[in-house]
């Protein structure tokens, strides 16, 4: 039987949950033998792929980019874990919420910035708002937490690979 | 000459407790140990019943009551804890989450929040309804304190401890509904507030993070929650 296929995911936040994920040590190279990582921001896969067994997504839904990325990956995905504050409640993200786009990338991008630039079609128009993943597509997991601890991260991942529901309980922030 | 208080027998969660004829349901249950959850109740304060965490089933009543504004009776049943009630606190935390601009991460009060230790308590681990990411603003006029009203979940300790115990009657409450707002004075600016006398009990009274001391950052207020009933005391008032 081959091994359970996961994928991580790095959506507008600081990449501080991945962090807490590498901070799991070498209890990695044990979760290493029962999982396949196949899509990372640590491995070299370009396209998400088919049939993932775990997805953790860390970070919120910021940009027609991200909420598109989420669609396909919910599609492709069995167990979808929202992982760290960003993911589960928008967080830090959620403070340009309350303030039109047009006027963040006016103070952003112009009033602020030393030359002032507009970003280019290349760059993803940003969602009006920065919503939970949630809130796009459905979760079947919720880790909260800034960042979620490594043992949180490990006891989420080690239930799911061993085919049983997670206990979490963790505050936010 | 104290007055004479009789006592009234009734069942909490199936066990036999008395109580004082004075006393409401949450005192009585806290005084046997049996723990319901609260925001808006601080001993030591009037109880009003705003945050409706503490809502309980009475036997024969056809709605839920709040505890902590509910005088207990002679062979009253309580239900603390149920299906219902649970589910029904834990809609409120969500409900207190999603209508302003909570952010634990970067609060003041992150980790001494009473907001937060509830959610994590009642197993909030995401909330259900959508966000409204109102635009509230923050006044830091005062020289020492800070009202952020994006962290204010309008529960009033503030108000009642500044009225009732301070005396001064600086904070106050305008509009109604999701418009509901922490005023000082007469909605001026509360550095220019003529009647605040910077005691700082709001500071400390308040469960979140709206609510702090001037210059602190995330993770720093300290709250000090159990000073008023020592405040009563020390002033003579019968307990």
């Amino acid at each position: 039987m081959s091994k359970p296929k996961v994928a991580t995911v790095w959506l507008d936040g600081c990449s501080g949950c991945h962090m807490s994920f590498l901070d799991m040590d070498e209890r990695l190279l044990a979760l290493a033998d029962r999982m396949e990582l196949v899509y990372s921001p640590l491995v070299d896969a370009k396209e998400y792929p088919p049939a993932v067994d775990i997805a953790l997504v860390e970070g919120a839904v910021g940009n027609e980019e991200q909420a598109r990325f989420v669609r396909l990956m919910r599609e492709r995905t069995r167990t979808f874990v929202s992982l760290g504050d960003c993911a589960v409640t928008s967080n830090i993200l959620a403070y340009r919420n309350p303030f039109p786009v047009a006027a963040i990338i006016e103070r952003v991008f112009a009033e602020t910035a030393e030359a002032p630039v507009q970003p280019g079609p290349e760059v993803p128009a940003l969602l009006p708002e920065a919503r939970p993943v949630h809130e796009v597509i459905p979760v079947d997991f919720f880790v909260p937490g800034c960042p979620p601890s490594a043992d949180l991260i490990h006891h989420v991942l080690d239930e799911l690979l061993a085919g049983r529901q997670p206990a979490i309980k963790n505050r936010f922030g | 000459m104290a007055t004479e208080r009789r006592v009234k027998t009734l069942i909490i969660d199936g066990r036999d407790v008395a109580g004082r004829e004075d006393q409401t349901i949450l005192e009585a249950a806290r005084e046997h140990g049996i723990w319901i959850p609260t925001l808006c109740h601080l001993e030591g304060l009037t109880n009003v019943g705003a945050c409706r965490l503490c809502l309980v089933e009475v036997k024969g009543m056809g709605k839920l009551l709040s505890a902590c504004t509910t005088t207990i009776w002679e062979g009253m049943e309580v239900t603390t804890h149920s299906e219902r009630l649970h589910r029904y606190r834990r809609s409120i935390i969500e409900l207190f989450l999603a209508e302003r601009n909570h952010i634990c991460a970067v609060c003041v009060a992150n980790r001494r929040c009473q907001l937060q230790a509830l959610a994590l308590e009642l197993g909030v681990d995401h909330v259900r309804y959508p966000y409204l990411y109102p635009r509230f603003g923050i006044d830091a006029t005062h020289d020492l304190f800070v009202l952020d009203h994006n962290r204010c979940i309008l529960c009033t300790r503030c108000i009642r401890a500044c009225s009732e115990i301070e005396g001064a009657n600086t904070l106050g409450m305008m509009r109604r509904g999701i418009h509901n707002r922490v005023i000082t004075d007469l909605n001026q600016p509360w550095g220019e507030s003529p009647t605040c006398t910077s005691c700082g009990k709001c500071v400390n009274v308040c469960p979140v993070g709206a609510i702090s001391q001037k210059g602190l950052s995330v993770i720093e207020g300290r709250k000090e929650h159990k000073f008023l009933p020592y405040l009563t005391m020390m002033r003579g008032a019968r307990p």
